[in-house]
């Protein structure tokens, strides 16, 4: 064995080998001992090779700019080196980082499944109200008082409409 | 913490006496789901953590399947009391190993469980017996719309339900069934089988973690991608190609017992006898064992009726199991006389086996 291969994480004599096929395109994975323990390869149930993968495609690509996502502090780095987000707002900070990944893990890249209908309308409905109430704060401070009526029944009517809706709910 | 769990006499998984069916043991379905906003489990605070944990701990028990169920804080459970619950299926050993601030939420037949920030803030899970993965999808679909009533899940259009991992994306759904192979590993097929439905992005792993060389013939087959196809594509694809495992193995069975007549009627019997006598037993073994007598139910050497005691001991035998019977930590070795204790007491309630209604379709 003069060519011996090396760990694909941190360049030691790799002495677990895994291959496997996904979307008709053939993996290979050289880890070292340690490594391979490390990332549970040793442990079939919580170990998966297309997140092993989905690292090595994150890690490989270099030249793009640091994002840092406002919500919780992630950077490009932290996820190039962990494979994981951080929250979901980082998912709009780093969609152009996440999406090429996408390709070789899934059989689409967008999503055709389910939609939580409830938490989305109740979502959009908060923050309709928010912007409502930011509308209304400004108008008074604007002294633009026949605007801040507007916005006051505004809010209103969709508090109204928002109560009637979860009763129907219950 | 967990007694009257063990001790329930209603448990989906060791008391089910109605759904058994050959080949099939378990079906397993979860799904990913995550708070809006808030930062996922890994990177949250304590204090985000323990806020996350009550909170989705309160609207979870309000749930009507969650009635009289039981929630377990993971930092007051011993060591032992989580190797159950892993054996169960009913937690990950992720969950096990999370710091401050983890839960899960069990249902009073154990169908449901509901792991609070492991990977993600939830990860929801229902189990049963057999082959079931349209009737859970349907259940767990409406339990997760209900769900949603309360809390605000993180979602996109684009990538649907948001996960801390991008292999979870989309649907959040791994469907994952628990199979009894022995046909194909006697006959060799099984490093065919396992590259074949790799190609279809299905992956197939050991009962506990064994890798390929499944202890007790048992595997675990799961669709590996989540985002591309909804949630009735997802499990149509994987069904299907369940049902050609199913048909390969009951193939390979029947050419084995036609080729092999008495070899097979001997290690059946032979293993039958074993578990009559034996005053001492490896896991392994006794795993190896149970898969030859859930054979036998298979080809009518043992009644029907005695499915699920094999099913059930499959999971008692396990080392977690054996010890906290035992109520207390007992070595290695003790561990394996306790086991032939039980094994042998079990067996020898069971009626002798028949051999002459072998070759009735199983």
């Amino acid at each position: 064995m003069a060519d011996n291969l090396k760990c694909s994480n941190c360049n030691k004599e790799a002495t677990v080998h895994l291959t496997q096929i996904v979307n008709n395109k053939i993996h290979k994975v050289d880890l070292c001992e340690s490594c391979a323990q490390k990332k549970g390869v040793t442990d079939p149930q919580g170990f998966s090779l297309a997140d092993l993968l989905s690292k090595a495609t994150l890690t490989h690509e270099t030249g793009d700019s640091q994002l840092v996502c406002s919500n919780c502090g992630l950077e490009t780095a932290d996820f190039r080196s962990t494979g994981r987000l951080g929250c979901s707002a980082c998912f709009e900070v780093f969609a152009d980082v996440v999406r090429p990944a996408l390709e070789d893990m899934h059989v689409g890249s967008e999503h055709k499944g389910k939609v939580p209908e409830f938490a989305l309308t109740r979502q959009n409905s908060q923050a309709h109200l928010h912007a409502l109430k930011v509308s209304l704060a400004r108008a008074i401070a604007e002294e633009a008082y026949e605007d801040a009526a507007t916005f006051r029944d505004q809010i209103k009517a969709h508090e109204v409409a928002v109560a009637e809706l979860e009763a129907t709910e219950a | 913490m967990i007694e009257s769990l063990i001790k329930n006499d209603r448990a989906e998984l060791t008391q089910n006496t109605k759904k058994g069916s050959p080949v099939v043991l378990s079906t397993r379905v979860r799904l990913a789901r995550n708070l809006a906003d808030i930062p996922f489990p890994e990177r949250a605070t304590s204090a985000q953590r323990s806020d996350i944990l009550s909170k989705c701990a309160e609207h979870l028990g309000d749930l009507k399947l969650m009635k009289k169920g039981a929630f377990f804080d993971v930092s007051q459970l011993s060591e032992l009391e989580k190797q159950v619950l892993v054996e169960r299926h009913l937690i990950s050993r992720e969950l096990c190993e999370s710091e401050q601030g983890s839960g899960v939420i069990i249902n009073k037949d154990q169908t449901c469980s509901v792991m609070i920030n492991e990977e993600d803030h939830l990860r929801i899970q229902f189990l049963k017996t057999g082959f079931n993965l349209n009737s859970i999808w349907k259940q767990m679909d409406s339990f997760d719309s209900e769900l949603e009533k309360s809390l605000d899940v993180a979602f996109s259009e684009e990538f649907g339900f948001l996960t801390a991992c991008p292999t979870n994306l989309g649907t959040g759904l791994r469907a994952s069934v628990m199979m009894h192979l022995p046909g194909l590993v006697i006959s060799d097929q099984m490093e065919r089988v396992i590259r074949a439905v790799n190609q279809l992005g299905i992956t197939v792993r050991g009962l506990f973690g064994e890798g390929s060389d499944a202890t007790g013939h048992v595997f675990q087959i799961s669709n590996q991608q989540t985002l591309g196809e909804s949630e009735g594509e997802i499990i149509n694809r994987l069904g299907n190609v369940l049902k050609t495992i199913i048909d390969h193995e009951v193939n390979a069975r029947f050419k084995y017992l036609e080729e092999n007549r008495a070899k097979f009627l001997d290690k059946i019997g032979r293993a039958f006898g074993v578990l009559q006598n034996v005053h001492f037993l490896t896991s392994n073994e006794a795993m190896n064992l149970l898969s030859l007598m859930r054979l036998a139910v298979d080809f009518h050497m043992l009644p029907e009726a005695n499915r699920s005691d094999v099913d059930r001991l499959f999971i008692e035998c396990q080392p977690g199991h054996i010890q906290y019977a035992a109520q207390e930590g007992i070595e290695p070795e003790l561990r394996d006389i306790a086991r032939a204790d039980k094994l042998r007491e079990e067996f020898s309630h069971l009626p002798p086996l028949i051999f002459d209604k072998i070759g009735e379709s199983s």
